[in-house]
């Protein structure tokens, strides 16, 4: 494929034997020879090192050096508490349109002096923009080009993560430091996008490979794929930009209503004030039209992104859409999400996928399918 | 053995042939999920579209080779679509088909022909 952009792990995912797919305009790999159902085993017990270099890593750092001018500017682009959140913490934000559609997801953490952002690799050129016109009069929008970003997860994370950093048993979910390490100046967060307790790690660029191989060098730490890595995030229920979440759905409509606290809600200290205000707080009071649920279909046949939800074995007219569907190798069973009218989203609620012509079964699930397994 | 441009292989066994899928096509398609068969009894024509797998990537059919009569399917598979991946060309044969036009089979390649094939 012509002019893939690679990232500093490259040669590294070459060496392991890689199946590379082409992913965001990025060269990544999709799964290693060990293949996608035993990566997403591995990761779920022991622990998986993934490579998303590919996302985009942004620093707000506010013109005055106080914090809180450059949280209140973030919060012009999201409906999430910035202000609120603390010195060494990090929080699921949404860039939200005047519709209320979500433009994108992403996590923002408080680093003391400025606000580090990670964002989708698809949206980061738009994201980026977007910081830049409308948060320029207050802060500096700092695209970081020179370093990767390494996720590591799962139950054995910690104990591979350990010898490089003594701080990370310290550290609770959605914890943010900075550390010195032979590898050069570490940013950790404790989160992912696994489901699994884990950590993401930005590193130099230059000194990224080397990280990865003393992590990898830990028995109990296998490289994963793409491939297994969107298995592990709809296991445990989490969204993927571009299928579960688009410019025409709203965080009430996806359910992540959780993502928008108490003082941007109606009534709240700084309520509204986000792109889609007015549509996204009324949503929040009389409900949305349709809902992201989980799916789990009776059968073994997969229900895949793109199948048509109906209400009964004969109707003609669709009640929902799936927009996320795979095997989910840990429950042992196909699992789906997909946005369904709301009057069809009770969990317990039997619901047919037309597959291949066929009208099979699925029942409405709760979120996630596998139980988080966060350091609380 | 004799093997189709499909990535199938069949392998006489008294009077019928065993149908399954190359070590190769296997390894293309990734670790399978899902694996629906044809009925026993069914009268088949050469690329009728009469198994269905789906791999954690995608789904995709597997094509009658020839014409005939489905008169055996590995039932294991269904509920062990990864065996495929383990042992495409030994156990996780797919079904097994009564030939009515045995010449059907006289273009097909030999092992070495189909290596040459996959390249």
């Amino acid at each position: 494929m012509p002019d893939l952009k690679r990232t500093p792990l490259h040669a590294l995912h070459a060496e392991l034997g890689a199946k590379m797919t082409e992913f965001a305009g990025y060269d990544m790999p999709v799964q290693y020879p060990m293949g996608v159902l035993r990566e997403h085993q591995h990761c779920r017990g022991q622990a998986g090192l993934f490579d998303v270099s590919h996302m985009g890593q942004v620093l707000i750092v506010p013109r005055t050096g106080a914090i809180k001018d450059a949280a209140l500017a973030m919060e012009t682009l999201v409906p999430v508490d910035i202000l609120g959140l603390s010195e060494g913490r990090q929080r699921y934000a949404l860039f939200t349109n005047d519709a209320g559609g979500i433009e994108d997801d992403l996590m923002v953490a408080n680093r003391g002096d400025h606000l580090f952002v990670v964002v989708n690799a698809a949206c980061k050129d738009a994201d980026i923009a977007r910081m830049t016109d409308k948060l320029s009069d207050t802060c500096e929008v700092v695209p970081v080009t020179d370093r990767a970003l390494i996720a590591l997860q799962g139950p054995a994370a910690e104990a591979a993560l350990l010898p490089i950093v003594h701080d990370a048993p310290n550290m609770n979910f959605m914890d943010v430091i900075t550390v010195p390490s032979d590898f050069g100046p570490l940013w950790i967060s404790r989160s992912g996008y696994t489901g699994e307790d884990g950590f993401e790690i930005s590193v130099k660029a230059n000194r990224a490979e080397d990280l990865a191989r003393a992590l990898l060098a830990d028995v109990n730490v296998a490289p994963i794929g793409l491939g297994a890595r969107d298995s592990l995030r709809l296991e445990a229920g989490l969204c993927l930009y571009g299928s579960d979440l688009d410019t025409t759905t709203t965080p009430v409509e996806a359910g992540l209503t959780w993502a928008i606290q108490k003082a941007r809600r109606l009534g709240g200290a700084r309520e509204g004030g986000f792109p889609g205000h007015d549509t996204i707080l009324r949503q929040m009071s009389e409900g949305a039209s349709r809902k992201r649920v989980g799916l789990l279909p009776d059968g073994r046949a997969p229900m895949r992104a793109g199948t048509e939800i109906f209400a009964d074995e004969t109707s003609q007219t669709a009640i929902g859409t799936v927009t996320s569907g795979a095997y989910g190798p840990w429950i042992e069973a196909p699992m789906s999400m997909a946005y369904v009218a709301s009057e069809h989203a009770q969990k317990g609620t039997v619901l047919y996928g037309e597959v291949r012509g066929k009208r099979l079964p699925a029942t409405v699930a709760a979120l996630p399918f596998r139980p988080a397994q966060f350091k609380r | 053995m004799k093997y189709t441009e499909e990535h199938e292989w069949l392998r006489a066994e008294d009077d019928v042939m065993v149908v399954g899928i190359t070590e190769h096509a296997a390894t293309q398609l990734g670790d399978l999920v899902f694996v629906e068969l044809p009925d026993v009894g069914t009268t088949v024509s050469k690329d009728d579209e009469i198994v269905v797998i789906e791999s954690v990537k995608a789904a995709s059919d597997i094509l009658a080779p020839i014409d005939g009569e489905i008169v055996e399917v590995n039932e294991v598979l269904v509920e062990n679509p990864a065996m495929v991946n383990d042992d495409a060309q030994g156990e996780a044969w797919f079904f097994k088909i009564k030939p009515s036009d045995p010449s059907q089979m006289d273009d097909m390649m030999d092992e070495t022909a189909y290596n040459k094939y996959i390249g």
